[in-house]
């Protein structure tokens, strides 16, 4: 066999950008295989406090969007306190909300810097791993300075034990850095879509800058040295950067390469491409023109060709402008402004750090026993060719197979080799159980968002559909239930080699998947 | 000689607000009016009135 994967390569995105339902539709790609999986793990911290020095390693290790490993035991809360903004971008359009709906810029509710810091501190209260505030617009946190900073100083003062975070489109950074570096932020994202400006021209229409309006390439110049400038500024004074890329397909899907390259060498530390959202409903100018969003292997296939530049971040579930929760999760809805007032506020700092330091054993019990669970999975020494697939994996946490195939909103996505898996992404999906039937209908939607896998553990599955992902060629795979995903996942695959190797089954590519767009269905509670 | 928010179009992201150079812009109701007795249109202060050239919603700032 030529070729294990039918992941598409760098060199496909350049030739062919073909439309994704053709890629869907063609199981059978080229043949073309990426270097993707023997990098290094998904995110800056997934290893843990031997992976990096210690003062990052303090920086990170309870914060949900630069540690992978975290995201599953600490949650992160946005305040909308930022609604304007110094910049337009093709992908934005603030006026549309819609409640069952999530993607970043989106909020219910804009908030006072007070009812923000109240805010705050309700969840605080109420969620004590919540460990960490950002301010992501829904405009831009620098173009409000005065209501982000306002918030952020308030906080500092009566939250002092949660991190500050903002979100920015970098125009303004520079100037501000003084005044980010006074409050004790120490990660701050920028959106970074380009480093060629004419590239910048076909993503941004224009900046509000020096009172004017500016358009087109000169405008994206002038974004482009001002992100770049605030990169290196924040690297200088040791504040922790993530840069966020918008994968749009056919305008900057390379390039990201380009940006990866030149953000790794200004320090940033950790990179999250995320595909484009982009539906005619929500009414940006992306959306409106039918510009598509990638499938799941186009951006994997720019994903992989970073790795080994800035770290990737692989779990970012794109959240709205105030989201509260786990990542993936959203508990908005309990914290609106008018449940707040009704709540009764105590904000018990010896408590929280009580309850984060048990969440903190929990979670090293748990690395504990994976790594040690992992010691037990030997690496297959029989000389058959070096294959590497796709699973995805349904899970409710502790980093174990532990969920029904119908409950899942989610799947986690493994790259599977020989001697390792390594996670790769998740894919949002519409729950296929609903009230304990199966929604036929929507079964073709999630064998589309996986369709890229070969497997799909889980800790059980109904008899319909499992037929049905059978029929779609990904397997069902309940054995393993309630065992570490890494261990389950290389276990399975052991077993899958020994299937190909001794004929009972033929090595296959598989096809590439669907991104879902949109409707984010709900929190799990409000459908079981 | 002044211009007019158009609310029905005003996402009340307030970018206008501080961009005012006559602190004719304020927040009623939801969404931001200007005071048309002190909005120069930013005559002897910019080129171009300062609101309209920041607001994200095309066709929202109008002259009366």
């Amino acid at each position: 066999m030529s070729s294990s994967t039918a992941f598409v390569s760098i060199s496909d995105l350049r030739k062919g950008r073909q439309a994704v339902s053709a890629v869907i539709e063609s199981a059978a790609a080229s043949g073309c295989g990426t270097s993707g999986g023997s990098g290094k793990a998904s995110c800056g911290s997934s290893g843990g406090p031997d992976d990096m020095p210690a003062d990052i390693w303090d920086k990170v290790k309870n914060h949900p969007c630069y540690s992978e490993e975290a995201h599953h035991h600490f949650a992160r809360m946005h305040v909308a306190v930022a609604p304007a903004c110094n910049i337009q971008c093709n992908y934005c359009n603030r006026k549309y909300d819609c409640s069952n709906e999530s993607r970043p810029g989106v909020v219910s509710q804009k908030l006072t810097p007070d009812q923000a810091v109240k805010k705050v501190l309700a969840v605080a209260s109420e969620i004590p791993q919540m460990t960490v505030l950002g301010i992501a617009g829904p405009g831009d946190a620098l173009a409000n300075p005065k209501k982000t900073f306002d918030t952020m100083r308030e906080l500092t003062e009566r939250a002092p034990d949660i991190k500050l975070c903002l979100s920015t489109n970098g125009l303004a950074l520079p100037e501000m850095v003084d005044e980010i570096c006074k409050h004790n932020i120490d990660h701050v994202t920028i959106t970074i879509n380009m480093v060629d400006p004419e590239i910048g021209a076909k993503i941004y229409p224009w900046i509000f800058w020096d009172h004017r309006r500016i358009t087109g390439v000169e405008a994206a110049t002038i974004l482009h040295q001002q992100q770049m400038k605030g990169l290196e500024m924040l690297t200088a004074r040791g504040v922790l950067t993530k840069i966020n890329s918008v994968l749009i397909p056919g305008i900057n899907d390379e390039h990201l390469i380009e940006v990866n390259r030149e953000v790794k060498k200004r320090g940033a530390f950790l990179h999250n491409i995320m595909p484009l959202i982009s539906e005619a409903e929500h009414g940006t100018v992306f959306g409106l023109t039918g510009q598509r969003g990638p499938s799941a292997q186009e951006l994997k296939a720019v994903q992989d060709a970073c790795m080994g530049g800035a770290n990737l971040m692989r779990h970012c579930r794109q959240c709205r402008a105030d989201a509260v929760g786990l990542l993936g999760e959203d508990r908005s809805d309990e914290f609106t402004l008018d449940k707040i007032e009704q709540m009764d506020v105590v904000y018990d700092l010896d408590k929280r750090r009580a309850y984060q330091a048990q969440v903190e054993a929990q979670r090293q019990a748990q690395h504990e026993a994976k790594q040690s669970a992992l010691k037990d999975v030997a690496a297959g020494t029989e000389a058959d060719e070096d294959i590497s697939v796709l699973v995805a994996v349904a899970t409710e946490g502790q980093g174990l197979v532990n969920q029904h195939f119908g409950h899942a909103t989610e799947f986690q996505i493994y790259e599977i080799s020989r001697s390792q898996a390594l996670f790769v992404g998740h894919r949002r999906v519409d729950l296929y159980c609903q009230g304990g039937y199966g929604e036929d209908e929507q079964l073709p939607s999630i064998v589309g968002a996986i369709n890229d896998c070969h497997a799909v553990l889980v800790s059980k599955i109904g008899a319909c559909p499992r037929d049905e992902l059978m029929a779609a060629g990904i397997e069902p795979v309940d054995a393993y239930a309630h065992e570490f995903i890494e261990k389950a996942a290389l276990s399975w695959f052991a077993d899958y080699r020994q299937r190909v190797a001794s004929g009972l089954v033929t090595h296959q590519p598989r096809g590439d998947a669907r991104i879902r767009q949109g409707a984010f269905t709900s929190a799990p509670e409000a459908v079981a | 000689m002044a211009l007019k928010i158009i609310s029905s179009m005003c996402t009340a992201c307030s970018a206008c607000e501080p961009e005012c150079p006559n602190v004719a812009i304020r927040e009623k109701g939801g969404t931001f009016i200007i005071d048309a007795a002190k909005c120069t249109e930013c005559e002897g202060h910019f080129d171009a009135p300062q609101c309209i050239a920041v607001c994200p919603v095309d066709g929202c700032i109008k002259k009366v």
